[in-house]
């Protein structure tokens, strides 16, 4: 069923929406991230201008964290002190993210800088998760057992001034390094349509060290009031989000979603996390390819102002 | 005397309109609504005759179908340290959106340069990009490459042949919109050829506008764009609550 897109202006397959909402649903529920590096590619492929699929990416974001943080509610999984110093960065971030954003637009620029924000961050984050993943899986098997870890690790981060406490994480710390990346995953977010939970749950985890038990929560919770605000950002600075294809990629992910989260809780954490880090690199590679490879047509045409 | 009377008659005769167009279209509007794939417009007419045919050459008609014509950023990508990057573009003044040329005959044979150049009928006469030259090196290239994307998206359109010439008087052509259209007027020209020379033209518009849920969603995006943005954020939240209550209820 061919479906026009009244704010993209192309006409697509309704049920190919529908399927891509649902795959990407289905490895979110898997993996606990949002999905919406992988969605924003999706969308770039199947011929959605980028501005579109940016902007229509953050609000499905927030239609697949709603959904997750009910679920962590439950388990008392969220951090909201700590949510909350995330989100105050996160909005200055995405501010930030959406301003540079149109800026690119001008230039004719953002294509590229979209490209090489996925390249360089998925495939640092994809690189860092696999090689630890890998070492946890292989000393498991040696071991036997999961490795024990330490609640978390003091270094340079709990010598920073304007200490806080964070009851839910059982943390006193600094809230300036949290800030900090709370605008750098705003940003991104305004950036590559994406939540950040990929930079997010690994900084709250090694940098913040954080307990895991709270860090998907927490992510969650600041990634809906960020997505939020960038989807509104970008409605109102360039009217990119459309409804009607974000509706379709919401209706599929949801589903996706239940799915993905009753498989996911079959498989071990370990295997999870590599599983997750290889879709993250492959993804990475796959954009890597196409700025280095001779492209088929060197031209591109973009409806224009004139200065 | 009579040379003069004939000479008279040959310089009135273009003018005078000996023969015209005499146009209809299958439709004068054509409404976008989500299940929009393209649309086929039929245009056809007659020509209409005060006196016999006149001799020469045989009667030949070009249709074109013009859509809205926005300014538009043309970009060269080239390799800046391994990667490909946009390094160099070119600003077209105005480039029609979509734009077909359905004749009978190939335009070379049936279209002259002067006239193509006075009534802007190929494609290459319509798009406006004055001074480019300065804005790169090579800017005819992009021309071509404009030309070329548009082609390839099915934007330009050149269909030789493609309007049916009966008994010299009676024509029709099919024209297809493709699914990607942009919303506005759509200018439809047809010209009456003799000789490669233009005899009669004639323009009429298509309003191609969105409808219903389309017309309403965009409309909200463009004059009310926190109430979209809030309002789509609140579409979120509902659908992913409302799927996350729905597994619930499945799941017990």
């Amino acid at each position: 069923m061919q479906l026009y897109l009244p704010i993209a202006e192309v006409s697509v397959n309704a049920f190919l929406i529908l399927g891509l909402g649902g795959i990407v649903g289905f490895l979110s529920g898997m993996f606990g991230v949002g999905g919406g590096f992988l969605i924003t590619p999706l969308l770039f492929f199947i011929g959605v201008p980028p501005a579109v699929a940016v902007a229509t990416g953050a609000n499905q974001v927030v239609a697949s964290s709603i959904s997750g943080v009910l679920a962590q509610l439950k388990r008392k999984g969220v951090d909201f002190t700590m949510g909350t110093v995330l989100l105050v960065g996160g909005v200055i971030g995405s501010a930030i993210g959406v301003w540079v954003f149109a800026l690119m637009t001008r230039l004719g620029q953002i294509d590229l800088f979209v490209q090489l924000s996925y390249v360089l961050f998925l495939g640092l984050i994809g690189a860092l998760m696999f090689q630890e993943s890998l070492r946890s899986l292989l000393k498991s098997r040696k071991a036997g057992g999961a490795p024990v870890r330490r609640a978390h690790v003091h270094s340079w981060v709990h010598g920073l001034p304007f200490k806080m406490k964070f009851r839910a994480s059982g943390l006193y710390i600094s809230v300036i390094p949290p800030a900090l990346i709370g605008v750098a995953v705003g940003f991104l977010s305004a950036i590559m349509g994406v939540g950040g939970g990929f930079i997010l749950v690994p900084a709250m985890i090694y940098l913040l060290g954080m307990p895991t038990k709270v860090v998907i929560g927490t992510s969650l919770f600041q990634i809906i009031f960020v997505t939020s605000f960038t989807t509104v950002m970008h409605a109102v600075n360039s009217q990119t989000v459309d409804m009607m294809l974000a509706l379709l990629l919401i209706l599929g992910g949801v589903i996706g979603a239940q799915i993905g989260t009753r498989v996911g809780v079959r498989l071990k954490a370990e295997q999870l996390r590599i599983l997750l880090s290889l879709l993250v690199l492959t993804v990475s590679i796959r954009i890597a390819v196409d700025l280095l490879v001779t492209p088929d047509e060197l031209y591109s045409v973009a409806p224009g102002v004139l200065p | 005397m009579i040379r003069w009377m004939l000479i008279l008659l040959a310089l009135a005769l273009p003018a005078a309109g000996q023969e015209q167009i005499v146009a209809g279209m299958s439709q004068n509007r054509v409404s976008i609504t989500a299940d929009f794939d393209g649309s086929e417009i039929l245009i056809y007419g007659a020509v209409k005759r005060d006196a016999p045919p006149p001799e020469g050459g045989p009667l030949e008609v070009i249709v074109t179908v013009e859509g809205p014509a926005t300014p538009v950023a043309v970009r060269r990508k080239g390799r800046v340290a391994g990667i490909w990057v946009n390094n160099a573009s070119v600003l077209v003044d105005s480039a029609p959106s979509f734009y077909a040329v359905a004749t009978t005959g190939p335009l070379n044979h049936i279209l002259s340069d002067t006239d193509n150049l006075r009534y802007g009928i190929t494609i290459e006469r319509v798009i406006r990009a004055i001074g480019i030259s300065g804005e790169a090196d090579k800017a005819g290239e992009f021309i071509l490459a404009l030309l070329r994307v548009r082609t390839n998206e099915g934007r330009y359109r050149i269909l030789e042949g493609k309007v049916e010439l009966t008994e010299d008087t009676l024509f029709r052509s099919d024209v297809v919109l493709p699914a990607n259209l942009t919303e506005g007027e759509y200018k439809v020209r047809l010209f009456l050829l003799r000789d490669k020379r233009v005899i009669a033209s004639q323009e009429r518009v298509i309003g191609v506008r969105k409808e219903g849920l389309e017309r309403f969603i965009f409309n909200l995006a463009q004059e009310q764009p926190l109430i979209y943005g809030l309002l789509s954020l609140v579409l979120a939240a509902l659908a992913g609550w409302g799927a996350s209550a729905a597994f619930r209820l499945i799941r017990v």
